[in-house]
């Protein structure tokens, strides 16, 4: 970007004032939104956590101390003790890396998968469209949760069996949203205009039709990092992910639903993290949809 | 006379509606010589844009197919070519202007890097140089700043200024033919000025032959130097245009000619043909106009008059049976 900004000739060069660059006027537009920024501090605040988490923690997140069961929160244990007498803020800490890390590898991969079947099926149409809307119309006529419960109890549980199932339901609605994007897209004027112009179609999907759909696909990713982290948190509820001895603020929850009246707080903490880690992917997204719009300032 | 630089011949199109199929353009034949403005006229739906896509191979995204016919461009018929043979062609020698300027530039990228792309798409230069090309072909079509006008994305352009745009675009590797599909339509009337003039200096300087397409009478009377006046997908009349105006010979042209309206008349209301276009699945059997015309013989509902030279003239043609007798009627 930078070498096709810089001025040709000198003498432009001294009377114009210099192109401003792509990445600052993005940074500035998006500062402006508010609520977008904070929850990117707090995503950010949580890779960081799921990163070092481990090594930070207060006490190890899987030794138990029989002495300090079911405590509430006290300057010893800031978020509690859970059954075993572990500590709940070191195992929510611990557990960062392994929750987040589930729910965004499967949604990355569903997204490309998902992207690269939707654009192609609008673009190029025909039967390859039909297998692949009809495809995700077979998928779609299960509920999520319940395909991915299908899935894993196909391929077995475990983690990497739980990112499989979250990326299978994430990949149609990908799809369709991006078929439907790339046909809107596809009608417009100046994807003619440069077809008129020469270019070929690998170029036009890519250059003119694909960045024209990115906003619905931020959109449909954050919602789905979302409804991922809810997925797999469901699933290691049921028991089908990690490994329940493994800190998983899903497990935990599955786990300290027997105490819901007795220790409350084990439940609460582990609840509020997934809720306000959704709420922060949903409301960074809607940021990340205005500041990309060219036609908002 | 100077060469010739695309001729059509007999080119039909058609068009796929549910099962059956429908012809949109039927038995078009017609010549542009370089550095010529050649005007296609026809009301909405008769087949004008479908003609211009047909030349430039557009009609990928419809359903629409060209059936029969030639097109010879640059010593070969572009109708048989590879794509990928047409794609060199697109853009380089052969390109086009669209109707409606804002929403011909792709609106997520900055007016600099379109610019380049379709310079870079056909020349093999540095991203540098193809820089520079886009600001002389910006300057060359009258754009004040062009260096501003090159960081801009295309929302932040009025619709003159995105015009000329495209026009720089379009020629930005010197064609030698362009395509004007209504290309002052979405403009108004003082910026339309301006982009037409612009366009006659390219033709003067570059020797580029223009097919400009419009409904617009005002238009051609200023700008071409022969006229094609298509109906319902057939060209009803191609003359120069002076013998045009001064004796249109179709009935449809006369209609057409009758409906602009003239500065010091004291018309209460103008003159319209009534009816309209017949739908392209239920042509009528003879003569596509004869319902409209208030000529109409008994043949004109059976049999469809061929495009012939006019009496007494070598560069005027109709498509009617009763020229001859009509014009003594007059």
């Amino acid at each position: 970007m930078a070498e096709m900004n810089t001025p040709v000739n000198h003498q432009a060069e001294d009377t114009l004032p210099k192109p401003k660059s792509k990445a600052k006027e993005f940074i500035k537009k998006f500062l402006k939104r508010k609520t977008a920024v904070i929850s990117l501090v707090f995503i950010i605040f949580l890779a960081i956590i799921a990163v070092i988490g481990p090594y930070i923690t207060p006490y190890d997140a899987g030794t138990p101390d029989y002495m300090a069961i079911l405590q509430g929160p006290s300057s010893a244990h800031v978020w509690g003790t859970d059954e075993f007498g572990r500590d709940v803020f070191s195992r929510l800490l611990a557990g960062t890396r392994l929750s987040l890390g589930v729910a965004l590898s499967s949604v990355i991969i569903g997204t490309a998968l998902g992207v690269i079947l939707g654009v192609l099926a609008g673009y190029y149409g025909g039967l390859f469209d039909s297998i692949v809307m009809r495809c995700c119309d077979v998928l779609f006529a299960f509920p999520d949760i319940l395909l991915a419960i299908a899935v894993v109890a196909i391929i077995g549980p475990g983690v990497i069996n739980v990112m499989i199932a979250v990326a299978v339901f994430t990949v149609p609605s990908f799809a369709r949203i991006m078929r439907s994007a790339t046909l809107s897209v596809k009608g417009s004027l100046y994807v003619e205009v440069a077809r008129s112009l020469g270019c070929k179609d690998r170029r036009i999907l890519w250059v003119h039709i694909f960045p024209g759909t990115i906003q619905s696909m931020i959109v449909n990713f954050t919602m789905r990092v979302g409804t991922a982290i809810l997925a797999a948190a469901s699933l290691s509820f049921l028991g089908f992910g990690a490994n329940v001895t493994e800190p998983d603020w899903g497990a935990m929850l599955s786990q300290s639903r027997n105490y819901l009246t007795t220790a409350p707080h084990l439940v609460l903490f582990p609840g509020l993290l997934i809720f306000l880690t959704v709420l922060a992917f949903n409301l960074l997204g809607d940021g990340l949809r205005d500041t990309l719009d060219p036609k908002l300032k | 006379m100077s060469e010739k630089l695309l001729e059509v011949k007999e080119l039909r199109t058609e068009f796929k509606r549910e099962k059956s199929w429908v012809t949109a353009v039927n038995d078009v034949s017609f010549s542009i010589n370089k550095g010529e403005v050649l005007g296609l006229v026809g009301e909405s739906g008769c087949g004008k844009s479908v003609t211009s896509l047909s030349i430039m191979r557009l009609l990928l995204d419809t359903s629409g197919k060209t059936t029969h016919g030639e097109v010879m461009f640059d010593g070969k018929d572009i109708l048989k070519i590879s794509e990928k043979e047409m794609r060199g062609i697109r853009g380089y020698k052969m390109a086009m202007i669209f109707q409606n300027p804002m929403s011909s530039l792709n609106p997520c990228i900055r007016v600099d890097k379109q610019l380049m792309e379709a310079i870079l798409l056909h020349n093999k230069i540095s991203k540098q140089e193809a820089r520079q090309r886009a600001f002389n072909v910006l300057q060359s079509v009258g754009i004040p700043d062009p260096e501003n006008t090159l960081r801009s994305y295309p929302h932040q352009l009025s619709g003159g200024m995105s015009q000329r745009v495209m026009i720089a675009m379009a020629m930005s590797c010197e064609p030698q033919l362009l395509i004007a599909d209504e290309p002052t339509t979405a403009l108004d009337v003082t910026i339309q000025a301006q982009i037409l003039d612009l366009m006659l200096e390219i033709k003067e300087k570059r020797n580029t032959g223009i097919l400009l397409i419009t409904h617009d009478l005002g238009v051609v009377a200023e700008m071409c130097s022969r006229v094609i006046v298509m109906y319902a997908g057939r060209i009803v009349e191609e003359a120069p245009v002076k013998d045009l105006f001064a004796n249109p010979v179709h009935p449809y042209t006369q209609g057409l000619i009758a409906s602009v309206p003239k500065l010091g008349s004291n018309m209460t209301s103008l003159p319209s043909i009534p009816g309209s276009v017949p739908d392209l699945s239920v042509m009528p059997k003879g003569c596509k106009f004869a319902p409209r015309c208030k000529y109409a013989q008994s043949i004109c509902h059976e049999k469809e008059p061929e495009l012939t030279y006019v009496e007494g003239s070598t560069v005027q043609r109709c498509r009617c049976h009763l020229f001859h007798s009509k014009r003594e009627e007059a």
